[in-house]
């Protein structure tokens, strides 16, 4: 209990909205610039290096007012593959989903390859994924692999 | 295969492919038709490959189409800043199937994409030759009678080698033993190998070919570039260990053949030319046949 209200403290509760938890701390504000909430208007809490059991320090990220289709919280999964995703409504945890990597992304990762047509022709890049875990993803058109040390976000 | 653009080699079927190299054989019966007499091809070459080029537009004319398009980028409203998006949507207007050989990596992809007429490609950058690729088919083919169960050895420059990736993507659907000869910095990536290991296949890599030669039946040679060295010496080492010369070639099986995608340095000695094993100038012209028979299965001819 004690804990718990520690937690709490650090970053606060929200009455609506969607809670993000279990970001690794170095993907906090990649996944604030995947959901587009550098340009969000309402209330935008986040937070890093906090304590973890489970992943020593992670961040965590509330959204308030403001609930995501599952296709756009799935692309959190590139940088951030156990994410949990927590509604709230009234104060209260309404659902707790964990995100799933999507088969196929489009635009949202930039070609690693320079001399690939999406970089030259500012055409949106498609990837399938050929790899969940460690996150390789194939691109559509130069047919190269782009990794997490490679990955680029547009 | 009508009005299906050609991009990478695995967009075309195992049946797709073989039924491609049954219209060839054909062709090579009778390579001088008037079939495609009522039709313009596209022919757009953004960075100079002649031989390639020359190939198609001469398996165009041997079928009585026309050919319109460009040799090099040079001179064009390219140069102008023309989108690739911008040119395909207008030449589509002027001919019924586009090849095209561009420098960027997945133009070709685009541009099928795009394109109202289906698109060949004839190189995009790095990434895929798929037209070479049914020419080593067919060539293997009817050097040993059949694609099934071969012994194929690739010597030379697996890592950077597109024609080496494809083909070897396309010989996983042939129950093909690999022999994989390369120095170690430029062995064959594992993105390749990963359609071997896919298919339970066998491969083995060596660093020289001698004791590979006697096991084959296919030596498919391939240019080691200078550039790819940092350290000259080391260049110069490795030329000279991936020669082939005409004594090596003596104890090898009587259906032992040797490729190459041309055009060729100094890995393969002019006194091997002479030798019934040598079969890198006919490998070429299998090239127009293999290309009649493409061309004529997209536009909805055979
Ligand atoms: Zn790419």
């Amino acid at each position: 209990m004690e804990s718990k209200k520690i937690k709490e403290l650090k970053v606060s509760a929200i009455e609506n909205g969607t809670v993000i938890d279990h970001i690794p701390s170095s993907a906090v504000f990649q996944v604030i610039r995947i959901l587009k909430l550098e340009a969000f208007e309402n209330m935008v809490l986040f937070a890093t290096n906090l304590e973890s059991k489970k992943y020593g320090k992670k961040g965590i990220v509330k959204v308030s007012n403001k609930f995501f289709k599952p296709e756009e919280l799935n692309k959190i999964s590139l940088v951030a593959p156990h994410a949990s995703i927590i509604e709230i409504r009234d104060f209260q945890v309404q659902q707790k989903t964990i995100v799933e990597t999507p088969d196929r992304i489009k635009g949202i990762v930039k070609c690693f390859n320079p001399n690939c047509i999406t970089n030259i022709e500012h055409i949106p890049a498609i990837f399938a994924v050929v790899d969940k875990e460690d996150t390789r993803l194939k691109c559509h058109y130069c047919e190269k692999i782009t990794t997490c040390e490679t990955m680029e976000f547009r | 295969m009508k009005n299906k653009s050609l991009v990478s080699i695995n967009d075309y079927s195992k049946e797709e492919q073989l039924h491609i190299l049954d219209i060839a054989q054909e062709f090579e019966k009778n390579p001088v038709q008037t079939i495609l007499q009522d039709h313009v091809i596209a022919s757009l070459f953004f960075e100079p490959s002649t031989r390639t080029r020359l190939s198609f537009e001469s398996a165009v004319n041997r079928l009585g189409g026309k050919v319109v398009g460009f040799s090099e980028a040079s001179n064009t409203s390219v140069k102008k800043g023309e989108s690739l998006r911008d040119t395909i949507l207008t030449v589509a207007n002027y001919s019924d199937l586009i090849v095209m050989r561009n420098p960027i990596d997945g133009s070709a992809r685009f541009a099928s994409e795009i394109s109202p007429v289906p698109i060949i490609n004839a190189g995009d950058g790095a990434n895929q030759h798929p037209t070479q690729t049914l020419l080593d088919l067919y060539s293997i083919r009817k050097t040993q009678g059949t694609l099934d169960n071969l012994d194929v050895a690739m010597v030379g420059d697996l890592k950077y080698g597109r024609t080496i990736h494809s083909l070897v993507i396309a010989l996983c659907n042939f129950n093909t033993t690999f022999h994989l000869v390369s120095p170690v910095e430029l062995k064959l990536p594992s993105s390749v190998k990963m359609h071997i290991k896919e298919r339970n296949l066998t491969y083995h890599q060596y660093t020289e070919m001698d004791e590979v030669l006697p096991k084959v039946d296919v030596l498919y040679m391939t240019r080691i570039q200078r550039e790819r060295f940092s350290d000259p010496l080391e260049y110069e080492r490795i030329k000279n260990v991936y020669n082939l010369h005409k004594g090596m070639i003596e104890d090898t099986k009587d259906n032992f053949r040797v490729l190459h995608p041309l055009p060729r340095v100094n890995e393969i000695s002019v006194n091997v030319d002479q030798s019934p094993k040598a079969y890198y100038f006919e490998q070429a012209l299998n090239g127009v046949f293999v290309r009649q028979a493409l061309m004529t299965s997209i536009l909805g001819i055979k």
